[in-house]
């Protein structure tokens, strides 16, 4: 069932701008060219009843209820699948039609439980809205004939059930897994009376190919399929739309609420990110907000060996401001600093950056950003202007060719992947460059048309060569180039890219990629038409990240692939508000807006505006935070929403950073695993609590709305101008709503934003101002944010991390469509049926030279560490490459990943860990020791991590 | 902070912008270290360098002599 505040207008809008006048029951109305007689109508209010249609779906023309009558023309056509026409005059109301509609309705009501159609039946559904609609309350036919009862309800899937009894075999959830999530795991099989719905190949929902993104659920107009939630609580009565708080997509959902909680979440079908879908984490994975384990009363304690105490807001406050104010006092202004989270909103963000900057007096802050997509930002900056991404998703609609670098939408950015797959389902061409054999590679009727299943590492290499072939074939956008980009820039690149050793048969040897099947992909993006990129953490977390992106820029500067639909440079953001936190000003070096703090007007902007005189030199980035504190020059720290100590390389480089520090202020919804050296624990608001903006992969900031309110007394923001107020920096803010006037007032991208114009859009795209004031979808259109593009010369380093006779694999690291980052909210919800540990992807090659069988334990080592994790033997990572994901604590995916990072940001290098792998029978030494860490630190009504 | 982490980092840095005009390379290796590192980094390479500056690149002392020196 749609969400309750949606009017469903039965099938799609039509995008056609030229507009057809007909009339509907009298009524005079004109609507686009291609729209639908049942559209038309719904547009004029006008109701027409309907089982088998639904506004995001094609039409099907089955149920054959909603038939109409049209002046002129013979019989009841279906008023779904006839389109309107000039001059048409409809009639959807007469007593023939009621006469047909009743028959048709008495038919499927014949083989529908009568109790899920009276008048007190627990769920609202569609059937039992039409039946009403129709003055219906049972069959009239007798109940003694072959009915499809009795047959065994489906509970395998931990959200939703399968009831086919309560099924009408309208289509309805088979087409949505087609057309909407793209999956194709539902079908019906059988035929005439026999026919029913069936996943996959007659398995349970559980066991099938299905996703449980939900689209079925909603698209089901009965309760054949339906919420376990629903089934559980009253129906909801309130409706709140507001945006997800899982990855970069930033799906507008709609919450629905029954007795002050949240019953079920819908995606809104006016989302203009998600266009009414979601996924499993989004629609279904929102338990976490009321899981047992929040932390509800802030905690303190002296030493981080010492048992917690709950005390007040006011106790902690005084004493986290205490030690911030101690710890400068005795160690200097600079030994303090703060990190913001792109799991918060924008707000949040910005109060924590203004909090580090202008109470703490210094520029030690930083955001998780640092450890994904910083160097998108510098990268972008530097070659294109702009520190974002250039398009919207649903350009990808009119792409011709995507290629796809490091990034594996269907499993991190699966409502993308949806939009992606229909793209290619309708021609657009796919390159695929990823060490691993993704979804994406082979799933039905998308195959793409190159795998460049390159070594972990080589990505400058490998795109460095695709550029060698495009200058040298003659390929390029010369004009455009000409045009557009500076040129000594492009002389020094063009000369750089066509030097020999640039050949995608010299780097063959670095990449391990066929020089055939490199120069095929080449000529299919540049002679593409449309030509887009989509990369992710493949591109980034590499020690040539930023060079990486920047052979990106290059490559799609070349090819004149910037500046309209269809093309760009899209990074496929992490976490939901990657790109929020960063626009904010969360990194040491920049002021919202990416403007540099040694800008001296925009620190004359911000003095002004904040009171302070700002510092004019950069401060500390993550791990160089964790240096200083190793060094004794970092003392405290303040953490809103992020856990370093699981998501952070090097584990025990960082813990031993975070057990030098005096004073560790953590702010998160669970004791994490950043807490177990945390001294103050601030309980954290779940994006369901508190009011506020996300902005997402495409740029785009939409609002989140307080659902319930905080469960421990105050939202993230409120908690930060609390510690403000308490350190001696007053904050005044009644609500996040005066937060971002006062980002819109000194940010000249966002000079357009307010609250306001969100509610009255839906959402905005910055930059929003002046000369853009309902947003920018498509960016560098006329020119480059810079000017004129620049090109910059990629020469391939070998990252230091290489192979040996001792660690002779190489590590890479990944996401799961299940889970979530650190999965501190994932894991506590169903969604562990799907995942519930960590594993080790390794080649059956690799596996049976060391006597490894599916399911081993086996150990793990780099020269950072060792863990232990289960096997998986899979052709899914080639020989000498295994590959993890890290969303279990006590996997420790991050004991052995190393310290080393990107030139330009010190972005780690998560993708490359040289590593030997042995069969094993026993946790390593770090994993016992974590063991014993969480079991001391356990307390009463709380579980740690 | 540890010199052997600065010395890695900033030669990484230099090994970017090597392939510019020496002069702008030493410049822009020094402008990336004003910018994105924070005064107690910068000192603790100046003083590395001070002291022999092992293990740093050539490029890199001469962009690291360019920074001011208090």
């Amino acid at each position: 069932m749609h969400a309750l505040d949606h009017v469903d207008a039965g099938t799609p809008a039509s995008i056609a701008t030229r507009t057809v006048t007909l009339e509907i029951d009298g009524v005079a109305t004109s609507v686009p060219e291609g729209t639908s007689i049942m559209r038309a109508a719904a547009m004029v209010d006008t109701r027409i009843p309907k089982l088998c249609a639904t506004d995001n779906l094609k039409a099907f023309g089955s149920c054959r209820l909603c038939l109409v009558e049209i002046e002129g023309r013979k019989g009841y056509p279906a008023s779904c699948t006839t389109l309107v026409s000039e001059g048409m005059k409809v009639h959807t109301q007469s007593e023939r039609l009621t006469e047909l509609r009743r028959g048709v309705m008495d038919l499927y009501l014949s083989d529908h439980p009568a109790a899920l159609i009276a008048a007190d039946a627990p769920a609202r559904t569609e059937i039992r809205e039409m039946a009403q609609a129709l003055g219906m309350t049972k069959s009239g036919y007798a109940s003694d004939g072959v009915r499809h009862a009795g047959l065994p309800k489906d509970e395998s899937n931990p959200y939703f059930t399968f009831d086919p009894n309560a099924c009408i075999v309208c289509s309805r959830c088979v087409r949505a897994c087609d057309e909407v999530q793209g999956t194709l795991a539902l079908t019906i099989e059988g035929r005439g009376f026999g026919s029913r719905v069936a996943a996959s190949q007659g398995e349970s929902f559980l066991d099938s190919e299905c996703v449980s993104c939900g689209a079925c659920v909603e698209a089901c107009p009965t309760t054949a399929l339906q919420e376990k939630t629903l089934i559980a609580a009253a129906t909801p009565k309130q409706a709140t739309t507001t945006t997800c708080a899982y990855c970069g997509v930033g799906c507008s959902l709609v919450a629905e609420v029954s007795n002050g909680e949240v019953t079920r979440m819908v995606p809104d079908r006016d989302g203009h990110a998600n266009q009414g879908h979601a996924c499993v984490k989004g629609r279904f994975a929102y338990g976490y907000a009321t899981h047992k384990d929040r932390i509800r009363k802030p905690m303190i304690r002296a030493k981080i060996t010492d048992p917690w105490q709950e005390v007040s807001w006011e106790t902690a406050l005084n004493h986290a401001a205490s030690e911030f104010k101690r710890i400068q006092a005795r160690y200097g202004r600079d030994s303090v600093g703060g990190i913001t989270s792109s799991r918060c909103t924008n707000e949040e963000a910005y109060l924590v950056q203004k909090l580090v900057r202008a109470a703490f007096g210094n520029n030690n802050v930083d955001t998780c950003a640092r450890v994904c997509h910083s160097p998108t930002g510098y990268g972008l900056k530097q070659t294109l202007g702009e520190s974002a991404g250039t398009q919207a998703f649903n350009s990808v609609m009119k792409s011709d060719v995507v290629m796809l670098v490091g990034a594996n939408p269907t499993e991190g950015h699966p409502v993308f992947a949806s939009q992606l797959k229909r793209a290619l389902r309708a021609g657009a061409k796919l390159i695929v460059v990823d060490p691993r054999a993704i979804a994406l590679v082979r799933t039905p009727h998308i195959e793409a048309q190159h795998h460049l299943q390159l070594l972990p590492g080589t990505n400058v290499a490998l795109l460095t060569a695709l550029a060698h072939v495009i200058v040298t074939e003659k390929l390029a956008k010369e004009n455009y180039v000409a045009e557009r980009c500076e040129s000594e820039s492009w002389q020094r690149w063009v000369a750089a890219v066509s030097r020999p050793e640039n050949s995608p048969e010299a780097s063959a040897a670095i990449t391990g990629v066929p020089a055939a099947e490199v120069r095929a992909a080449a000529r299919l993006y540049a002679n593409a038409g449309n030509g887009a990129i989509y990369y992710g953490l493949g591109v980034t977390e590499h020690s040539q990240g930023t060079t990486a992106v920047m052979c990106i820029a290059n490559l799609a500067m070349a090819t004149g692939n910037l500046g309209r639909e269809g093309v760009g440079v899209n990074p496929l953001r992490g976490q939901n508000n990657v790109q929020g936190s960063c626009d904010v000003g969360s990194f040491p070096h920049e002021l919202a807006g990416y403007r540099h703090i040694s800008d001296p007007n925009t620190r004359a902007l911000f003095d002004g505006a904040w009171g302070v005189k700002l510092l004019d030199e950069p401060g500390l980035r993550i791990p160089n935070m964790f240096e200083a504190a190793l060094d004794g020059s970092f003392k405290g720290i303040y953490i809103q929403g992020e856990d370093m100590a699981q998501s952070d390389p090097n584990t025990q480089h960082v813990a031993a950073a975070f057990s030098a520090m005096e004073c560790v202020v953590v702010q998160d919804l669970f004791l994490n695993e950043t807490a177990l050296y945390a001294h103050v624990l601030l309980p954290g608001s779940s994006f369901l609590e508190k009011d506020g903006t996300f902005t997402n992969a495409e740029r785009r900031i939409s609002r989140v709305r307080k659902v319930m309110e905080p469960l421990a007394g105050l939202a993230d923001w409120e908690v930060t101008v609390a510690l403000s107020n308490k350190l001696g920096y007053p904050m005044t803010y009644q609500h996040p709503s005066e937060v971002m006037d006062e980002i819109a007032r000194l940010t000249p991208t966002f000079h357009g934003v307010t609250y306001e114009k969100i509610d009255r859009l839906g959402s905005v795209q910055w930059p929003c101002n002046e000369a853009a004031p309902e947003g920018t979808p498509t960016m560098h259109i006329d020119r480059f944010v810079r000017g004129k593009g620049r090109f910059f010369v990629t020469d391939y380093v070998a990252t230091s991390e290489r192979v040996s006779a001792r660690f002779p694999l190489l590590l890479t690291t990944g996401r799961i469509l299940s889970q979530y980052n650190v999965g501190a909210q994932t894991r506590r919800t169903h969604n562990v049926v799907w995942h519930d540990e960590d594993v080790l992807e390794i080649n059956p090659h690799d596996a049976e030279t060391r006597g490894i069988v599916d399911g081993d334990w086996v150990g793990i080592t780099s020269r950072a560490g060792e863990t232990v994790l289960r096997a998986d033997v899979t052709e899914r990572v080639p020989p000498s490459v295994v590959y993890t994901t890290f969303h279990f604590p006590e996997s420790g995916a991050n004991v052995v990943t190393t310290e080393l990072s990107d030139w330009a940001t010190n972005c780690p290098e998560y993708k490359v860990t040289a590593v030997q792998v042995v069969k094993v029978a026993k946790p390593s030494a770090w994993q016992q020791r974590h063991r014993e860490l969480v079991a001391r630190q356990k307390i009463k009504g709380h579980v740690v991590s | 902070m540890e010199a052997e982490r600065l010395v890695s980092m900033a030669n990484q840095i230099a090994v970017f912008f090597e392939h510019e005009e020496p002069a702008k390379a030493v410049e822009r290796t020094a402008d990336h270290l004003r910018k994105y590192w924070d005064p107690r980094m910068r000192k603790a390479i100046i003083a590395h360098l001070k002291s022999g500056g092992a293990g740093l690149a050539p490029l890199v002392k001469s962009a690291v002599g360019l920074l001011p020196q208090t």
